[in-house]
């Protein structure tokens, strides 16, 4: 199984309560993921990169770790620790950062890095991850999580959705890719960094690849329908945008509701149903291998 | 709750009980109303009923609501999900909201009535239910169709019926594309009489006139007498 499910918000107004909200979502799927969970969430542009990582034993020293990156980077590093978390705020270039941190603290995973996007990650009951985290406190402009139900890989916190490889996108998955091992090669001779070994990464690298080669997220979209082989619904999410794409088989489940207000995507109904204004939502289910796309930038 | 005491009327709140003596309840009783309260969501509610019973659902069903259904009514006063009525004998189950996909998949008879839409493979392997949608359905809806009869009054999705055997499909707005060896067909007074009865079982106001009728044109590998057994 797995459950995902995204928020993104139209109004303003809205956005204090973003967390809550996404934790309603987040909550209606647990039974489809009970081994792990985790969430992205975009608020606030930042002047300096933003990294979030993962100490991958829960024993990593992340103020001597900023402080190596700060030295070997020539640049300021701020740490704030969060349990097994920390985000790392620094002026030097974030992919530089991120590609350091790959190299020199194996025991650190990157979850991710941007301006706005914050992911947050844990084994066990998502309802407790989000707790640990403080999802319902947080405000922000979007949302996505996902509810993990293992098939492909381990249950490790580092192989939790959501995935993020490039600045400010991420992706949650439910499904499971073919071809992945294959695109992780071609990916990463083309120069991106792999963390784990799941199916998932890999198409979360492919979109991040495409943008950074100058694609829109939607162009990025329709490659991956070509390029992708195997079953999957996705959540995706940019500094500014949302999207949801099922293959062209559409056997993972999907639907999505849109307000004035919001547009939600989730698994199964009952995690759009705790929203406001839903009885006057239009909901519907999305068609095989169809982008659709929201933007704040538009 | 006991099925001792599971009298008309009944109210099963699933706050307060587990789902499974809430289907325990239900499959025990030979008759009777019952109301499901708080059902969130849950799978399987309603499941494997096979006496006269009533039973209302005041929300939104998760997968499988009413799955195995015999001789029951069931009403979902919201949306369903995955596999509503699949693999129903009889009886009649409705929906007031929006369905998921597989909607009556492999049902063998009795009524499912859609009011919103239904999302794809609506009525997969159809084998000889009814299926009355007052909106659209999603693609591949009626694919592998072997008996019964699949209304929708909106639109219909990509590939139709695609390898349909005998099933019979009234579409009242467009289609998006027919599936192989699905085909618009002549409307004959016995398919307006059917389509008209269906219409008014369902409570649906339609008029027989607009419908166009899709079937099997008969050209697969399993019409063709020289590959028979």
């Amino acid at each position: 199984m797995c459950g995902i499910v995204g928020l993104f918000l139209k109004n303003e107004a809205l956005q204090p309560e973003l967390g809550r909200l996404t934790a309603l979502m987040l909550h209606e799927m647990c039974e489809r993921g009970p081994d792990s969970a985790g969430f992205a969430i975009y608020g606030g542009g930042d002047e300096r990169a933003k990294l979030v990582l993962l100490s991958k034993t829960g024993e990593a020293d992340f103020p001597a770790l900023g402080k190596r990156l700060g030295e070997a980077l020539g640049a300021d590093v701020d740490i704030e620790t969060l349990h097994d978390h920390a985000i790392l705020r620094t002026n030097a270039e974030g992919r530089a950062a991120r590609g350091w941190i790959i190299e020199n603290a194996p025991d650190v995973t990157v979850l991710s890095l941007g301006k706005s996007i914050e992911v947050f990650k844990g084994v066990g009951d998502p309802d407790r991850v989000a707790k640990d985290f403080g999802l319902a406190k947080r405000s922000g402009t979007h949302a996505i999580a996902h509810t993990r139900m293992a098939t492909e890989s381990a249950i490790t916190t580092q192989g939790s959705h959501p995935f993020s490889t490039g600045a400010d996108t991420c992706l949650v998955h439910n499904g499971s890719l073919s071809n992945h091992n294959n695109l992780r090669e071609i990916l990463a001779a083309g120069g991106e960094r792999f963390q784990t070994e799941n199916d998932s990464e890999v198409a979360a690298a492919y979109l991040a690849h495409r943008m950074a080669e100058g694609d829109t997220l939607n162009e990025a979209l329709e490659g991956a329908i070509r390029d992708l082989d195997g079953f999957y619904t996705f959540a995706i999410g940019t500094a500014d945008g949302f999207a949801v794409l099922r293959d062209p088989i559409a056997c993972k489940p999907a639907v999505i509701a849109e307000t004035d207000d919001w547009v939600a995507m989730a698994s199964e109904f009952r995690a759009i149903a705790p929203l406001p204004g839903v009885e006057n939502a239009k909901i519907w289910e999305p068609e095989p291998a169809r982008i659709y796309s929201w933007s704040h930038a538009a | 709750m006991t099925t001792d005491n599971a009298t008309r009327n009944s109210n099963l709140d699933l706050d307060n009980l587990p789902l499974r003596d809430l289907n325990a309840a239900l499959q025990g009783a030979e008759e009777g109303g019952f109301t499901v309260l708080n059902p969130g969501g849950a799978h399987a509610l309603a499941c494997g009923l096979d006496a006269p019973v009533e039973v209302t659902i005041k929300g939104h069903a998760g997968y499988y609501c009413a799955g195995m259904n015999k001789h029951a009514t069931v009403t979902i006063e919201g949306n369903a999900s995955t596999g509503l009525a699949e693999n129903m004998m009889s009886g009649t189950v409705r929906v007031k909201g929006n369905v998921s996909q597989s909607a009556g998949a492999t049902a063998h008879g009795g009524l499912l009535i859609i009011e919103g839409d239904a999302s794809a493979r609506c009525g997969i392997s159809l084998k000889g239910a009814e299926i009355v949608v007052g909106g659209s359905v999603g693609h591949m809806s009626a694919f592998m169709a072997q008996a019964g009869a699949l209304v929708v009054c909106g639109d219909a999705g990509e590939a139709l019926g695609d390898s349909i055997y005998e099933a019979r499909l009234y579409v009242r707005g467009t289609v998006a594309s027919l599936g192989a060896d699905c085909i618009e067909k002549e409307m004959r007074d016995e398919h307006r009489t059917q389509l008209a009865d269906l219409l008014a079982r369902a409570g649906m106001d339609a008029d027989v006139a607009d419908f166009r009728r899709y079937g099997s044109a008969r050209q697969l590998y399993n019409f063709k007498i020289d590959n028979a057994y």
